[in-house]
């Protein structure tokens, strides 16, 4: 049938549903729901991995096999460093700029890494806000607190109470520079509620968040003459005799040669997986998200937490093809947009958490009350009109500039009709293990942002990762920029690696994987 | 299953995967109608380092001049959001060496006027209006640099909220402008000099310096798993 057919049951069941609430799940049925629908229950997609810190643990096939995977670095690979720096931030995403920023400051002399450009990341694309306790009748206690719901109790509470507490600060911090929060009429930031959260708490700068904030930071970096190496894809680490870490080994990109540096300290900003494309899923996530820090960080020791959880944002685009996988943001739904299966009925609280709305999405979609493309693809409405309905003709071109713009690039005007959905592979809930201070369990390498685990728990909120970015970006960097202060820079070798490569041969892993994989083999091979 | 049947929308280009021809950096492909330009160079076995980034049309990495067939005006687009057809040719932007000027935004005295310290040329725009033209986001990229001499700072931190810091306004210029880093120098110094102090947020901040919710959080990190989970129950 004609796209604009299958709408009509949405507009036609509109004004209906407006009259509607919806109650949220209770937990007894939000655990049953996610048991059975969510991705991160279906067991054949797992497998335990073979032998390393994490021996034993459970964690998808795609990321298991590439923890396992070999270094590309021979044994006796020359380490003669190519530079030498205090701090050593792989990554230049969110937590990478902010680490970069905040180790720069304090007076160490800090290289900023990245396989692709400096900004290119999932940080920029973040479109739903960031959550921060500011307003009167909110704290950082019931932010703690809602945080933790959405995370299944299963969030660390140290690294949880950091994020909240420094949270007001980070605001100021960003203001400071030039971030262009949406505010109220009295000045104040204007809050926005999030799906998951009892208070609205999100800091929106229109649903150009992320963009906003990575404009301002990179440009920061720049002002700051901070030392880049761009296209330049980290593919070991370096640990002296003890086993602590002392510097990476690169490979540029554009000649293929290897770059070494030298680092009294090492932090990982590499973000999350979603290029791998776990269980088939399309992905929300830039190129390069292809989970090299957490094979890195495994090699040299690093204990992992929570990497059998991955979040799938409930509204990833189905149609048009162009635009599969995109994300449709969150924002939509915050503002009361509905999620209507095929029968023109709404089947979810649109905003409880996210995993509990995409395993409706799936369980609509599986019995046989979803929309299907004819390239097999299945998904159901976002009623985006309605909020043009509900709030004014125009507020979808106002508060969803980005959203519209991309639409009406494939000729979709999403004020007019509602957009097509399904969930996509957005975040990985775990990662490195980390103290308070990002570090991990081995010695000077830090760890933060997405790549990093514990303060989520089992399900992200939303509108946390780009407070998670700021603050242990910062707490690493400031801790790594002190330390390096007084200490002397360790010896470069790549010991670990005879360890590593003893354990595989033990296991019998010799599937002849070489990671971290860098990029996805997305070119299309002779046939 | 036949209720699944009536709910599938008719996507022709999909199922006849028909081929068309386009022109990537001056070599003829045949690539499936209807995919993205990024996907076009997968599809044609090239190797995509630079030249992709976010893939979400956010980060700007993956700026490309295209021409339709049969068409002089050479258009300007997003790789990762833009639709091959039949006779397009498409080159990528190569890396543009602009000059960005480096500046500390806290310690500006007068923003308005450093402006043309930083960017002496900002104000030499011989209005051909061809980076609004080339500008794949849509903005008023000429007005928004008028705007900018004038002092309009508010107005351009509105304009650019859009700007993926691409920057194909900049090899179209005559006047040798960066309108992009002019948009940004002025939209950061919009937001950290003529924008309103948050007083909400201070007093945030004050709070929690002096221990307002100490009492709160001795109270939830002492209960166990049990009494905390019942306490999350009740905060709606």
């Amino acid at each position: 049938m004609d796209v604009h057919a299958l709408q009509q049951i949405v507009h036609g069941t509109r004004d209906a549903r407006r009259k509607q609430t919806l109650p949220k799940f209770s937990p007894a049925d939000r655990d049953q729901l996610i048991h059975k629908y969510h991705p991160d229950y279906r067991e054949r997609a797992y497998r335990p991995i073979r032998f390393g810190p994490n021996g034993g643990d459970k964690t998808v096939v795609e990321l298991a096999s590439l923890l396992e995977g070999d270094s590309s670095i021979a044994d006796e690979f020359d380490l003669t460093a190519d530079y030498t720096t205090d701090v050593l931030v792989v990554g230049g995403g969110g937590a990478g700029c902010a680490a970069a920023l905040h180790a720069h400051t304090s007076g160490a002399k800090v290289i900023l890494a990245t396989k692709l450009r400096l900004g290119d990341s999932n940080s920029v694309m973040a479109q739903g806000g960031m959550q921060i306790s500011v307003a009167p009748g909110d704290s950082p206690v019931t932010h703690f607190v809602d945080t933790l719901k959405g995370g299944h109790m299963q969030n660390d509470h140290q690294l949880l109470k950091v994020m909240v507490e420094e949270g007001p600060s980070i605001a100021k911090w960003l203001l400071s520079l030039g971030v262009l929060f949406d505010r109220d009429g009295d000045g104040n930031l204007h809050v926005k509620k999030g799906g998951g959260s009892s208070k609205p708490r999100l800091l929106t700068c229109s649903d150009y968040t992320g963009l906003e904030i990575m404009r301002v930071l990179k440009d920061e970096v720049l002002n700051q003459n901070i030392q880049l190496l761009e296209f330049c894809a980290a593919v070991e680490l370096t640990s002296d005799e003890k086993g602590n870490c002392t510097g990476a080994i690169f490979k540029d990109l554009d000649n293929h040669r290897h770059v070494v540096v030298a680092a009294k300290s090492v932090i990982l900003a590499t973000g999350g997986i979603g290029r791998l494309h776990i269980q088939g899923f399309p992905t929300s996530n830039h190129y390069g998200a292809t989970g090299d820090g957490l094979c890195l960080a495994y090699r040299l020791g690093a204990k992992l937490t929570q990497i059998d959880t991955f979040q799938y944002h409930p509204s990833g685009a189905v149609y048009p093809e162009q635009l599969i996988g995109a994300l449709v943001t969150e924002g939509i739904r915050s503002e009361g947009g509905h999620l209507v299966n095929a029968k023109g009925e709404r089947f979810v609280n649109e905003l409880d958490t996210r995993d509990v709305v995409s395993s409706s999405i799936i369980r609509e979609c599986e019995e046989g009350r979803g929309i299907r493309t004819m390239s097999g693809r299945v998904g159901v409405w976002l009623d985006t009109p309605l909020l043009d309905a509900e709030h004014g003709p125009g507020t979808l071109e106002k508060h969803f500039p980005a959203m519209m713009l991309q639409f009406d690039r494939f000729g979709i005007d999403i004020s007019k009709d509602p957009v097509l959905i399904y969930p996509t592979l957005h975040y990985q809930n775990g990662g490195v293990k980390i103290d308070t201070n990002s570090e991990t369990n081995v010695h000077n390498l830090f760890v933060a942002g997405e790549a990093s685990g514990g303060l989520h728990g089992r399900n992200r909120l939303m509108g946390n990762s780009l407070l998670d970015l700021m603050v242990f970006g910062k707490r690493s960097g400031l801790t790594a920029a002190v330390r390096a202060a007084a200490m002397p820079q360790g010896k470069l070798t790549v010991g670990h690696l005879k360890g590593f490569r003893a354990e595989a041969k033990k296991h019998g892993s010799s599937n002849g994987i070489v990671s971290p994989m860098i990029l996805p083999a997305y070119t299309r091979k002779e046939s | 299953m036949a209720q699944e049947d009536t709910n599938i929308i008719d996507q022709p280009e999909v199922i006849r995967h028909k081929m068309v021809t386009v022109e990537i950096a001056g070599k003829k492909y045949e690539v499936p109608e209807g995919i993205t330009i990024i996907k076009a160079l997968w599809y044609s076995g090239q190797e995509v380092v630079r030249g992709a980034g976010c893939l979400g049309g956010f980060c700007g990495a993956c700026a490309a001049y295209y021409r339709t067939k049969d068409d002089p005006k050479v258009r300007t687009c997003l790789a990762c959001q833009m639709a091959v057809q039949d006779g397009m040719s498409i080159t990528m932007m190569p890396p543009f060496p602009a000059r960005k000027a480096t500046y500390d935004i806290q310690t500006l005295k007068d923003p308005k006027q450093d402006l043309f310290n930083l960017y002496p040329e900002a104000p030499l725009c011989r209005n051909c209006n061809a980076c609004t033209e080339a500008c794949p986001q849509k903005i008023d990229v000429r007005e928004g640099v008028w705007k900018a001499v004038f002092g309009d700072f508010k107005s351009v931190s509105e304009m650019f909220m859009d700007c993926v810091m691409c920057g194909m306004c900049t090899p179209v210029c005559i006047a040798d402008i960066a309108p992009n880093l002019v948009a940004l120098y002025v939209s950061r110094a919009q937001g950290a000099h003529f924008t309103e102090k948050p007083l909400g947020l201070d007093a945030r901040i004050k709070e929690i310096q002096d221990g307002r919710f100490d009492d709160e959080w001795a109270t939830i990190l002492k209960m166990s798993e049990k009494e905390l989970a019942d306490h999350c129950a009740t905060v709606k």
